[in-house]
């Protein structure tokens, strides 16, 4: 079974059934985040600061508390005030006390709709009305939103206790820069100087939202006997439970999280915003509470991923070889640090084999919402940047953009920047592939141009646990710790099933609450299939171990004499003895008989998630008096390992190019000069909807990772980090306009196309 | 607060609710009625997640008072399937896996239905045009439209 060569033999892994939680969605039954709820529950709501930045003076509740139907208030003096320290709790870097103050200011406010104070009341109306009685008194001091400004000497800075780290010798002065990293290889001056042509350029991102279309939404409960129960949509319920616990001061025994269908994450549900703050009022008010943000809030009060700056540099010789290449990256953190510059310096130039290589990272913080992990954070800031500047350097050389990636390609066995040697990669297959397909066939018309681009994602591997057990009909429960996003329940159904050789309809999976199933990291990393994969795996290999013992004792032979196929017992060989074969339903029945209920458990650390690589080819064509661009043809291939369901796989790829489009070519959070949010909305913050779009053909190529027992990789975050650049590649081919600013939105193209005389 | 007395069709059975001047019909239909299949992804009329059918034609349930509702006839997720029948829409959605979270299926099933009824032989772009007030931030719309051209050939009998 563990031998991945075997594809010819699956039966099961590689079909697309219908996902076993299918009816529930599309006949509206399915139970999402805002659709829970609680006996005798109230209602909550926030208040949030108009201003980017203040020191708040007073916060009056009085007026509130006394309107009829209010129940319970809280600001940050109703939660502990908790000490500094590193949380691993989530995805990225994060501080709880940081966590703390975002949830709910203390002292000052960061951003415009930072939460200053809650409500909770008999009815939405009430609640919300009460919000707005709540009187605040701010003292506005400066602000600073964009991260180049911050960074200078007479910047407002936000935190008197962010001192840059990372630079020797300890600054004496707080900074808004909270960190500097760098990784770095070989010797960049002598690869520059080995150089026949070096491109260097400057690029700006816009931070952008996850836009998960589901607002975030809990109800939770605080009983008298300090037992907490919470139900909500996120990307961890253990995530959510280890948050609730440390923010509020409570055991983590204490507390107990269910969860809801998902409705969309993107890595924007890897950190809490409401339920610590539903358990403070719940506490208070003695009632169950349910809170759901609003549109306006989720944009305001959540997110996005970082804005960033980045300088590259890129050498190579006349025959395309890569001799140096220099990246700087600065990210914007939000109004706390953490941006995911670690992954934008080791991802960006991960996909080639180069000697002289150096990046360097700085973390900003600024008077925007507090960044939150977006789909293999960090890198595709960095690789816009770099895949930009590597098509530039091909095109001068005269070079195809795919032989020039061939012609550096990580392989089998290439150290890369940030350390590990490379194994089972198939970077080159998905270059290989691209070539090949017939989209690149396309002839161009005028003002029509094609790009190429490639990304990395390391993939994680991870904490999961998954249990199995046989029911008395022979039917079978499988519980795993890993909220389904993207039909994940799917994949775990039929990993079970291929090792038990039955057909997936018979397991029916689950995602469990956090006193059913043991701890899972959460869903993020693109790690489920990989490592929650890995715990079904172990619990079904143990499950069909107990199943052939059984049968040993039934038949009075040897369990090592019976053999388990197609979904039954069959004696191994005519040794063995002459039996008819048993089914898991016949064993099932006679269970109690033969030692009582089968079930297992399979618990990992999973290492050795294999790195995912892909390349994406773009037709576009733009419009020379408007600057649109449309989307012609878009070709995204990805090295997936194995896929499980090829359909989910396949959806993961289109979908993450699609919010790559996004981020190419219109998603931007505006500000005002007052530093307030100008485009909290699904009107002004334009997410890709179907007419902007042709079909994405998405090509998988199965690179087997050999620590899976399918020989499956992480596929999710791959395919959001190729697009910006493939896009801004094809407008240059378009064009002739070399796009550096994101997003490539139509003025912009217009005016660059202005200033090049075009 | 005086409230509003509302009768109306929901689903093909009379309903009648009471509701507050500003409770929108997504209000009612989710925290009344406790019809949770309608969604709310922004509140203002641009995701779609909250797509009924209102005397045949298709509304964002939350641009829509709850007391507009009198006498009308309206058609959620909810109705869609015929007893335990799934509706093609809703039978090929899940074929063609052109779903993932599934907050935003519902809308979209109630759009492409409601698009189907209009027009049982759309082209790509009359799909995509008529689709694009129904977000998907998961899917890329890829298999969506697949679903939707799959689902308009089952229902002019051109496959099972």
């Amino acid at each position: 079974m563990n031998d991945i060569s075997l594809k010819d033999t699956l039966k099961v892994v590689g079909t697309r059934p219908v996902r076993p939680d299918g009816v529930d969605k599309v006949v509206g039954r399915a139970q999402f985040g805002a659709d829970a709820a609680m006996p005798g529950q109230i209602f909550g709501a926030t208040v949030r600061s108009p201003h980017a930045h203040a020191r708040i003076k007073s916060i009056d509740t009085s007026a509130a508390e006394a309107m009829k139907g209010v129940k319970a208030v809280i600001t940050a003096a109703d939660l502990p005030d908790i000490a500094s320290e590193e949380a691993f709790v989530g995805e990225g870097p994060m501080n709880f006390r940081d966590l703390s103050c975002n949830l709910m200011a203390r002292d000052k406010v960061l951003y415009d709709g930072h939460v200053v104070a809650a409500v909770a009341a008999t009815s939405n109306s009430i609640a919300k009305a009460a919000a707005e009685a709540i009187k605040v008194e701010y003292e506005v001091l400066p602000h600073v939103i964009d991260e180049i400004e911050a960074m200078a000497d007479n910047a407002p800075v936000l935190h008197d206790d962010v001192f840059t780290a990372g630079v020797d010798p300890k600054p004496s002065k707080p900074s808004n820069v909270a960190k500097r990293m760098e990784f770095a290889k070989g010797d960049l001056e002598a690869g520059f100087a080995a150089a026949d042509k070096i491109v260097e350029r400057s690029y700006k991102t816009a931070p952008v939202h996850q836009a998960y279309i589901e607002p975030h939404a809990c109800v939770a409960s605080y009983n008298a006997d300090g037992q907490c129960m919470v139900i909500c949509s996120s990307q961890g319920q253990f995530m959510v439970r280890a948050y609730c616990a440390k923010l509020l001061g409570i055991d983590i025994s204490d507390v107990r999280v269910v969860p809801a269908e998902i409705g969309g994450g993107f890595g924007g549900k890897t950190l809490v915003y409401l339920e610590p703050l539903a358990l403070a009022l719940s506490k208070k008010s003695g009632r169950p509470v349910r809170m759901v943000m609003d549109r306006v809030d989720v944009f305001r009060g959540t997110g996005p991923t970082s804005g960033g700056t980045v300088k590259v540099k890129i050498g190579a010789k006349n025959d395309g070889t890569i001799t140096a290449a220099d990246a700087e990256i600065i990210l914007q953190a939000g109004a706390y640090p953490g941006s995911p510059m670690g992954p934008a310096c080791m991802t960006c130039f991960a996909m080639y084999d180069i000697e002289n290589a150096r990046t360097v990272g700085f973390d900003v913080v600024s008077n925007r919402p507090k960044v939150a992990a977006y789909r293999a954070p960090g890198a595709p800031i960095s690789t816009f940047a770099t895949e930009s500047a590597l098509d530039e350097l091909a095109r001068e050389l005269g070079i195809d953009p795919i032989e020039i990636r061939l012609k550096n390609a990580a392989k089998d066995g290439t150290k890369a920047l940030y350390g590990p040697t490379f194994q089972n990669i198939g970077y080159v297959e998905t270059l290989e592939a691209a070539k090949a397909h017939p989209n690149l066939q396309a002839k161009l018309g005028p003002n029509q141009g094609r790009g190429v681009a490639s990304g990395f994602w390391f993939n994680i591997g991870g904490e999961s646990s998954a249990s199995l057990a046989v029911n008395e009909d022979g039917t079978l429960v499988l519980v795993s710790g890993s909220p389904d996003i993207g039909g994940s329940r799917a994949s775990m159904a039929m990993m079970a099933a291929e090792i038990l050789g039955i057909d997936v309809e018979h397991i029916r999976p689950i995602v469990g609450d956090t006193a059913s199933v043991g701890f899972t990291f959460l869903t993020g990393g693109s790690r489920v299939t990989f490592a929650t994969g890995m715990a079904v795996c172990e619990a079904s290999n143990d499950v069909v171990k107990q199943l052939r013992g059984r049968a040993a004792k039934i038949w009075e032979i040897d369990e090592d004499a019976v053999e388990w196929r197609d979904g039954a017992a069959y004696p191994a060989g005519d040794n063995a003895g002459k039996f008819e074969p048993l089914t898991l339903e016949d064993i099932a029945a006679k269970a109690a008989r033969t030692g009582g209920p089968i079930a297992a458990k399979g618990t990992v650390n999973a290492q050795g998630a294999g790195p995912g690589f892909g390349t994406h080819v773009v037709d576009v064509e733009v419009d020379p008096e408007t600057g649109h661009v449309t989307i012609l043809r878009y070709t995204a291939v990805q090295d997936v390992g194995r896929a499980i369901h090829p359909s989910y796989v396949e959806g993961q790829i289109q979908g993450g190019t699609v919010q790559g489009i996004g981020w190419a070519l219109n998603e931007e959070y505006i500000y005002t000069k007052d530093g307030t949010l100008d485009n909290a909305s699904f009107l002004d913050y334009r997410v890709p909807v179907a007419s902007d779009l042709p079909a994405i053909d998405a090509v998988l190529v199965e690179v087997p990772n050999p620590r899976h027992p399918f020989g499956a990789k992480g596929v999710g975050e791959v395919p959001i980090v190729p697009p910006m650049a493939a896009v801004a590649n094809a407008i240059f081919g378009a064009t002739g306009v070399r796009m550096t600013s994101l997003p490539m939105s139509p003025p912009k193209i217009v005016a660059a196309m202005e200033a090049a005389g075009k | 607060m005086s409230k509003t007395h509302v009768t109306c069709t929901v689903n093909g059975e009379e309903t009648e609710f009471l509701c507050e001047t500003q409770q929108t019909m997504l209000d009612v239909l989710r925290d009344d009625l406790g019809l949770t299949g309608s969604k709310e992804g922004c509140g203002s009329g641009d995701c779609g997640a909250c797509s009924v059918v209102v005397d045949g034609r298709l509304v964002c349930s939350c641009l829509m008072l709850g007391s507009e509702a009198e006498g009308k006839e309206i058609t959620t997720i909810e109705g869609v399937a015929i007893g335990d029948h799934l509706h093609p829409v809703q039978s090929q959605f899940l074929k063609h896996a052109a779903l993932q979270c599934g907050f935003c299926t519902p809308g979209l099933i109630v759009a492409t239905k409601a698009l189907l009824d209009a027009n049982p032989n759309p082209t790509d772009e009359e799909a995509r045009y008529w689709l694009a007030g129904n977000l998907c931030r998961c899917t890329g719309y890829d298999k969506i439209l697949a679903a939707v051209h799959a689902a308009a050939a089952e229902m002019r009998g051109e496959s099972a």
